[in-house]
């Protein structure tokens, strides 16, 4: 059984007087002892707020939540303040985006660390400085033990976020939770921490929740990549798997619209149009729709569920997935009948092929977008 | 000839101190003697870490900070040297978009009203009616709805504020648009839309670029030319399919290496140049080369003694490295001093570590045989 199995987890923000806010609605996902999961999405997209429920850092009051959460058998989301604070810290914990903000400014790097040690492993003294300063130096602080006396502001972001992780190994936890944590940092400070971060997965076997928007750190240290947008997992994969064949337009979508540093230049960026307030509640349909190319009215007859047009294990939550490989055979039999849109013969280019949008703005995008799916398809139809 | 020249440009903060008198203590050497030329119709790439000065040199070539030394050249005209009111109404013809669209956008102006203050300022149009019309053309070019002009900047999205920010700089007719970090606040699919939306504009309007930004990716993509910056100067500058192909100056390749691909082929193939510690402090840079403290390929002699210049190697690819060739030819190899990722105990206390952090020596974590890549 996976170390964490998070089963239709929601979080539900409720204000009197106001329509509830559906942050996270449905995700599931496991993680493994030693596996790196990886949930990417915009902002958002409901990746924060369902590390902070795995957490028990929610707010109580005006937050409602739904599923299971089972870490080792304990459900994260019933567990009494008490139980949970036991497991924070020693089994469970977090690495935060901003490293500034989530240290005491008026404390000192060395009590903050040896809190933590007296808290789950009841070092006092001379001891826990000893370890704590053995800690730090684990995460490549240099001069440990005159780092223990100094205050946050007086480290270098990269060096905070060191010891921000220090403070999160400190008890050898078996799950860690990191949410952006190399989004405020300059780029080769984060390939240091990236790298620290995937020296503790491999040698101590903890398992990894990593939680970023950026497709290049996913690509180089996750195993397993779940791809959210508004609150639901669109897409799962395996980490090749999804970077090779991605298959729901909106992962297919993000990846075209980030720039290659080894492309060649040039060539245009193919990105999602619109906005993420261009959003439609699950309920009635895929959310993403109004921004999708491939959006049909089939789109709107309630939540798409997760499927496996491609390969087991790779799961895709989408009517009409792009299946860009070039294989039209697989893409012909994951489509349904190419007669449900009325009015779609916008360009006059072939029949009425099934991933023509309703709402056609930007032809050109779109024609790009579809790539090589898209003409495999018209030619079919015609 | 080239549309906007800098020689030498510094731009050097006064640090103060004192109750009563304030007495300059130091300085900050924000930008430290940068040239270089930006030719019409192009996109000039400044990339580089936090610190290292880009903004500040962008903001140099408006005038938004004084310019401590150096040339601006402008279409034939110094920049750095002209009376506060010519400059301003040279500024017309360089405009500058920046980071944040939210913080640079008055919340109490609804947007005709933003849009047309610089117009009134530089006497374009004849009357509003006459303005308005303009900037109903501007604003449906860069995709924003005519019913925009009446609201105000909390009532959109950050792709359309930065939108609205583009659509400032343009109302004016500018010959050279400086971006400071254009799409750096924005959501991946936002920001391609705004990047495609630059190039867009820019072959439609012939207009020239200079865009600042933090992201190596994002200023390859859309620039002819690129200038790595660190600490202050330009470290190495060429044409942006060279600059990817044959990185010669030390930074430049670890740099290339640590910004992430989404490619896990990639990922798993490439070399990594981990480059260990900060950024030593801009108020008390290191001596001979600014890189040296970091530099994998640093040698005994030179780098920490005399300064490199720009140096021309052919097709426009200027580097400041002693020893470029040598490294490119394998001559010299990286000191494999770092097992882990800072080796324990490995600090090396050289006079420059400022309040940003300790600067250890150069050490460098080598995944391939990191010279043999060229």
């Amino acid at each position: 059984m996976a170390l964490l199995s998070v089963d239709e987890l929601t979080v539900t923000f409720t204000q009197r007087g106001r329509r509830d806010v559906k942050a996270v609605s449905g995700v599931s996902f496991d993680v493994d002892q030693g596996q790196v999961v990886g949930l990417v999405g915009e902002s958002g997209c409901g990746k924060s707020v369902t590390s902070l429920a795995l957490m028990g850092l929610l707010p109580s009051r005006g937050v409602r939540t739904g599923g299971r959460a089972d870490f080792d058998g304990t459900d994260l989301l019933t567990l009494s303040p008490k139980g949970m604070r036991d497991l924070r810290g020693s089994q469970l914990a977090m690495i935060f985006q901003d490293p500034l903000s989530s240290l005491n400014p008026v404390v000192p790097i060395g009590v903050q660390v040896t809190e933590i040690l007296a808290r789950h492993r009841g070092m006092k003294g001379e001891a826990a400085r000893r370890e704590a300063a053995s800690l730090l130096d684990r995460v490549g602080i240099p001069d440990p033990t005159r780092r223990l006396k100094e205050y946050p502001h007086q480290l270098s972001g990269g060096m905070r976020q060191r010891a921000l992780i220090a403070m999160a190994v400190a008890c050898a936890p078996r799950l860690l939770i990191a949410d952006e944590p190399t989004t405020a940092l300059d780029v080769t400070i984060q390939a240091q921490i990236l790298e620290l971060l995937r020296e503790l997965v491999d040698e101590e076997g903890t398992a990894l929740l990593m939680i970023t928007h950026d497709l290049g750190v996913v690509a180089g240290l996750c195993d397993q990549v779940n791809v959210l947008y508004a609150g639901k997992v669109v897409e799962s994969a395996e980490r090749r798997e999804l970077f090779d064949a991605p298959t729901h337009p909106y992962a297919n979508g993000l990846l075209g619209s980030i720039p290659r540093l080894d492309a060649p230049r040039g060539e245009p960026l193919r990105p999602v149009r619109g906005s993420i307030n261009d959003t439609i509640a699950w309920e009635d349909g895929c959310a993403f729709a109004p921004r999708c190319d491939h959006y049909t009215l089939e789109c709107l007859k309630g939540t798409p569920a997760l499927e496996e047009p491609r390969k087991p294990g790779h799961q895709v939550r989408c009517v009409n997935p792009v299946l860009s490989d070039g294989a039209a055979g697989l893409r012909e039999s994951a489509l349904p009948g190419p007669d449900e849109v009325p009015g779609t013969e916008a360009d006059g280019e072939g029949g009425p092929a099934v991933d023509e949008p309703v709402e056609k703005t930007e032809p050109a995008e779109k024609d790009a977008a579809v790539g090589t799916a898209g003409t495999a398809e018209k030619e079919a139809g015609a | 000839m080239s549309l906007l020249q800098l020689n030498g440009v510094k731009v050097h903060f006064p640090v103060k101190k004192g109750i009563l008198f304030d007495r300059t203590v130091g300085h900050v050497y924000a930008v430290d003697g940068v040239s270089l030329s930006v030719e019409p119709g192009q996109t000039y790439g400044l990339v580089g870490e936090s610190g290292c000065g880009k903004t500040t040199l962008g903001r140099a070539v408006l005038r938004l900070v004084d310019i401590t030394d150096g040339e601006v050249v402008f279409d034939g005209t110094d920049l750095a040297k002209l009376p506060d009111e010519e400059m301003r109404r040279f500024r017309r013809r360089l405009q500058m978009v920046f980071q944040d669209p939210l913080g640079s956008l008055n919340p109490r102006q609804n947007i005709e009203s933003i849009l047309s203050e610089g117009m009134e300022a530089h006497g374009i149009g004849a009357d509003q009616e006459e303005r308005r019309e303009r900037i109903r053309k501007i604003l449906a070019r860069v995709g924003l709805p005519a019913g925009a002009l009446s609201r105000y900047p909390h009532e959109f999205s950050g792709g359309q504020r930065q939108r609205i920010g583009i659509a400032r700089a343009l109302v004016l007719e500018p010959d050279v648009i400086i971006c400071d970090e254009p799409v750096s606040a924005l959501d991946v699919s936002i920001q391609a839309q705004v990047i495609n939306l630059l190039e867009e504009l820019q072959q439609e309007m012939g207009l020239t670029y200079v865009v600042i930004a933090h992201d190596l990716a994002v200023v390859r993509h859309i620039s002819d030319v690129v200038g790595v910056m660190y600490l202050g100067s330009l470290v190495e500058e060429a044409p942006s399919d060279m600059l990817y192909a044959e990185p010669r100056h030390p930074y430049t390749r670890a740099l290339m290496s640590a910004v992430p691909v989404p490619d896990p082929e990639v990922e798993d193939n490439r070399e990594r140049i981990l480059l260990t510690g900060d950024l030593p402090s801009p108020a008390n840079p290191p001596a001979g080369c600014r890189f040296h403290t970091r530099c994998p390929w640093k040698q005994d002699t030179l780098c920490t003694t005399d300064r490199p210049e720009l140096r021309d190697l052919g097709g426009g690819h200027r580097v400041a490295c002693h020893w470029a060739e040598e490294i490119a030819d394998g001559r010299i190899s990286p000191t494999h001093n770092a097992a882990q990722v800072v080796p324990a105990g490995h600090e090396e206390h050289g006079g420059h570590a400022g309040h940003a952090g300790p600067a250890e020596a150069g050490a460098v974590k080598t995944e391939k045989a990191a010279t043999a890549a060229e």
